[in-house]
């Protein structure tokens, strides 16, 4: 039983030959067969990770999360969808119903197509697109569109600059974000995720420690996920581009948002941390798929980490962090691993990929250096006593008023 | 198998619309996005051709990334002038914006 | 009629119609989601067209950025009032009729061309298309300087576009 799912789809292939149908119809309704069977297999993943959710998190604030509802709470997540799905549909007076109702369709459907090119082992995989790194981008591309399309259908001035600026936050994390993904395209020399995987004898995460980072942030951005979580606690008290929603619509934008966190996780998991690469997984394709949830289901532990550790930026430190740090700092990784990817060679990827690191501790160390000089200018501006009135009467603050000894 | 001829008329077809929109919308932004669709027609018209005639030469394919890049730059500077014009006259219909003097 | 004629019957209707929902509709921001549609039927010719980098590529630029552009501007730039009101200026007769013989002219002129019907050749196996593209756009017999004239364009419309837009308090 090495490989059960290629024996499944050959075993079904030849019973449609079978049948009588002509090939290209028998290659149609085996891709269908397969679309259906992901795209099912990932929404009820989608209905577990609220549970992983609500129990991680309250781990984290050393409280149990729900217990009452089945064994461990396992059942909680279906009484949450029942409870979503009872509902009444609620449309706001003024609303334009076809795109109201359309951007929650669109947000969920950004995340399920993100997995048509993931490969979850050596064998299982939805296609080989041979740009398959700008199919993700793309597809993160049209997610914005679903955010705009729910601000602006909601008739809800508050709705509607939650959606401008979180559709702000998006644009501006996709620079470093492809900039950054062109790391391991240079490296593989190939834009496919499936030979991105299989080239990865070396995980990645050694060769570009510094891309995979701020892959990592430039993807929390992109989530809405905390600590850019602006998207979400729009003033502390709406929630931004989806307050008018409600019911399982509302649902479906919270599970769509979870699922693009697991996908992302997968993402980095199979751009930097090997996919589905592990012991045993080249022998026996069926491993790999167990490897590639677990490291996939890690990085979504990571990111949850981070977004129940660290308090919520705003508006204005995010986009300087962005321009002003992430981006360049992107740009300069970019180019020094381009060059050093000519320089170095690539019979030994050992060599190779300990050149790299080098190449990426030497980036860091000469980073915290300009921070660090710059921190240090910024600290000596703010020490400075400063005059506290007006210029007539200019009092420094290590000498008291003049009307006060008497 | 599809004859180019099927493109290039698909092509003259959104051209022709695009150049319909430009001339017929009172809107400075509708009039944009009729150009948009013109620029489009163009480059689907090139990788047509690239397609049909000369698929060994890839000189179709870098041309559509020319068209590409300077449709994105001039859509960027044409929708900062408008905003730039509403925020002066509070109006974007082309018709109303017909003096040079302030 | 092959299922790839049928298939491309289809993504033309879907591309026309919504071009011509995008010029005709009154509503501005319909109209910004109507040319998403048709930017999207687009990127699917290009896949027919074996072209896979350009449909990605237009994704990302023209859905992801354009039409995104667009929707801001049509909100910005917004008069309540002005929601249902005909769009059309008081020339849309001859604009019209400029577009109808615009078409008839093209459509003239091009079916007499012999290599007006030709058939799809068959793309050779070894060539790579994504990867040729890569090397034409930055070797100096090829496209480099187009290329690198066209990052100064978009350098140029960056700082132009900023200046322009910057609100002189």
């Amino acid at each position: 039983m090495r490989d059960p799912v290629t024996l499944i789809a050959n075993w079904l292939s030849g019973l449609l030959s079978g049948w009588g149908l002509s090939p290209g119809l028998v290659t149609v309704i085996m891709v269908f067969i397969g679309v259906l069977a992901l795209a099912s297999a990932m929404l009820v993943l989608d209905i577990f990770l609220v549970w992983v959710e609500r129990k991680v998190v309250a781990r984290f604030q050393d409280r149990i999360g729900p217990n009452r509802l089945g064994p461990y709470g396992l059942v909680q997540p279906l009484a949450d969808v029942i409870k979503l799905l009872i509902k009444e549909d609620i449309i706001p007076a003024g609303a334009d119903r076809l795109v109201y109702n359309l951007s929650p369709i669109i947000a969920l459907a950004a995340a399920l197509l993100l997995w048509a090119v993931l490969p979850i082992s050596a064998t299982i995989y939805g296609t080989n697109l041979n740009v398959g790194v700008l199919y993700l981008v793309a597809v993160g591309a049209i997610s914005t569109l679903g955010i705009i399309m729910a601000g602006w259908a909601s008739n809800n001035k508050y709705a509607l600059l939650g959606a401008f600026r979180t559709v702000a936050q998006m644009v501006s994390y996709e620079v470093p974000m492809v900039i950054v993904l062109m790391v391991p395209v240079i490296l593989t020399r190939s834009m496919g995720l499936k030979d991105i995987v299989d080239q990865q004898v070396i995980w990645y995460i050694v060769a570009a420690p510094l891309a995979a980072i701020i892959f990592l942030i430039s993807n929390l951005a992109e989530l809405g996920r905390a600590p850019f979580d602006l998207p979400e606690a729009e003033s502390e008290l709406v929630a931004g581009f989806h307050i008018e929603y409600t019911g399982m619509k509302f649902g479906m934008f919270y599970a769509g948002e979870l699922l693009h966190a697991l996908t992302v996780g997968a993402i980095f998991s199979s751009l930097f941390l090997g996919g589905w690469r592990g012991p045993g997984a080249e022998a026996f394709p069926i491993i790999g798929v167990f490897w590639f949830f677990l490291k996939a289901f890690f990085m979504y532990w990571v990111i949850m980490w981070s977004k129940y550790t660290f308090p919520r930026l705003r508006v204005d430190q995010m986009l300087n962090f962005n321009w002003k740090f992430l981006t360049p700092l992107s740009l300069v990784i970019l180019m020094t691993t381009a060059v050093l990817d000519k320089l170095l060679p690539r019979t030994n990827m050992l060599v190779y990929s300990l050149g790299m690191l080098l190449l990426n501790i030497v980036i860091v160390l000469v980073t915290l250096q300009i921070l660090r000089a710059r921190a240090g200018a910024e600290r000596r501006r703010v020490a400075e006593p400063k005059p506290a009135a007006t210029p007539q009467g200019a009092v420094t603050a290590s000498q008291p008023p003049s009307g006060a000894s008497q | 198998m599809i004859p180019l001829s099927w493109y290039l008329m698909l092509a003259a077809g959104l051209f022709s619309v695009g150049l319909f929109g430009v001339l017929a919308r009172k809107n400075a932004v509708a009039i944009l996005m009729g150009v948009e669709l013109m620029l489009n027609a163009v480059n689907v018209n090139l990788v047509a051709f690239w397609r049909y005639r000369t698929p060994e030469v890839i000189a179709g394919q870098a041309f559509a990334i020319i068209v590409f890049a300077v449709a994105a730059a001039e859509v960027a500077v044409g929708l900062a002038l408008i905003i730039s014009i509403y925020r002066r006259r509070n109006t974007v219909v082309a018709d109303e914006i017909d003096m040079l003097k302030l | 009629m092959t299922a790839l004629q049928v298939v491309f019957l289809i993504i033309a209707v879907v591309t026309l119609g919504a071009a011509l929902m995008v010029v005709t509709t009154r509503n501005l921001v319909h109209a910004a989601l109507w040319l998403v549609v048709t930017l999207f039927g687009v990127a699917v010719l290009y896949v027919l067209l074996d072209a896979g980098f350009l449909a990605v590529a237009q994704v990302i630029i023209y859905i992801g950025a354009i039409a995104i552009l667009f929707i801001f501007a049509v909100m910005l730039t917004r008069r309540v009032a002005s929601d249902n009101i005909p769009q059309t200026n008081n020339n849309w007769g001859w604009a019209a009729l400029v577009a109808v013989v615009f078409l008839g002219g093209l459509a003239w002129v091009l079916r007499p061309w012999q290599g007006f019907s030709t058939q799809a050749s068959e793309l050779s196996s070894r060539a790579d298309p994504l990867r040729e593209l890569g090397q034409a756009l930055v070797s100096p017999n090829a496209y480099v300087i187009p290329f690198e004239v066209a990052s100064v364009l978009l350098l140029a419309a960056l700082i132009g576009a900023i200046m322009v837009a910057w609100e002189r308090k």
